[in-house]
């Protein structure tokens, strides 16, 4: 477990490489899952517009 | 055979289904070159000898700010694309990249900033690397602004691929800054051709790292570019068809 504590504490600068990471991976993560869930309410969006289309053809 | 290539290839029900399978091998191979990076980076390669742990945010920050031109880089070709070929998925490469290329701009930034303050012991300073890549975020946004302010998506479309490339001119700013001008901000370390000047065992995992994130940037490009593409094509026959069989 030492050798863990010594990771994380980065000879001192655990804060600083640690929030770095951290930030980092929370906007790339970010940046993906927006366009993903956008996907799928785009394509519901579009499915409801096409059903209405078809109904007042009809 | 080529422009035939690329035809079909940028042909919008091609482009929907074929980024639909490359997408989990982005992932996959994303995870792999990360998984690498990670652990050669911030595990095997040793301390630096004068920054000591605190330098691992490089295995982040420069694989972040290369990205931030790279993904600019691309928005400048696909906008000359657009101008001179009207090819549509070039303007739909160029304004999904935008926010992705934001994102990079931010990240290398921020995880500059957090690296000056125990190096340099400031948080930011206005020289010129900085300023300049504060500048490319700010087109990034302009671009991202500009683009949803006009209604007549055709008519932002160009305004956006103009603005792409007259911002052009600050990617050799931000890159040479650190030579023409006497930066705070340290010269190149890995891009000097004739010997880098960092250990093989600090280099791998810096170049790993930077494959994973533009492999990232392949992938988030995928997930955007499908959304614009469906949201433009929403009337054509394709997505009609395709919606209804499901």
């Amino acid at each position: 477990m030492n050798s863990l504590s010594e990771f994380l504490h980065m000879g001192g600068y655990g804060q600083y490489v640690w929030s770095a990471y951290g930030i980092t991976f929370v906007a790339m993560l970010l940046a993906l899952l927006i366009p993903v869930r956008q996907h799928r309410g785009l394509r519901k969006r579009l499915k409801k517009q096409l059903a209405r289309q078809a109904k007042s053809k009809n | 055979m080529i422009m035939k290539f690329i035809h079909r290839f940028a042909s919008p029900p091609f482009f929907y289904r074929f980024s639909a399978k490359a997408m989990p091998w982005f992932v996959g191979l994303f995870l792999l070159f990360l998984g690498y990076g990670l652990y050669g980076g911030l595990v095997v390669a040793p301390a630096d000898y004068q920054q000591g742990e605190s330098y691992r945010i490089i295995y982040i920050h420069v694989p972040a700010a290369w990205l931030s031109l790279f993904v600019y880089m691309v928005m400048a070709t696909s906008a000359a694309i657009a101008l001179i070929w009207r090819i549509k998925l070039s303007d739909v490469v160029l304004i999904s990249s935008a926010p992705i290329g934001a994102m990079f701009t931010f990240v290398a930034l921020v995880t500059g900033s957090i690296w000056g303050k125990p190096m340099w012991g400031t948080w930011w300073e206005w020289e010129a690397r900085l300023t300049s890549e504060l500048i490319l975020l700010f087109l990034y946004l302009g671009i991202i602004a500009l683009y949803n302010a006009v209604e007549d998506k055709r008519i932002a479309s160009r305004a956006v691929a103009i603005l792409t490339l007259v911002g052009v001119v600050n990617i050799p700013i931000i890159h040479y800054s650190v030579e023409w001008w006497n930066t705070l901000h340290q010269g190149p370390t890995v891009t000097k051709f004739d010997k880098p000047s960092i250990h093989l065992s600090m280099l791998l995992p810096l170049l790993s790292m930077a494959i994973a994130f533009k492999l990232y940037y392949g992938l988030a490009l995928l997930a955007r570019a499908r959304n614009e593409l469906l949201q433009r094509e929403r009337n054509a026959g394709w997505v009609k068809e395709m919606l209804k069989d499901e």
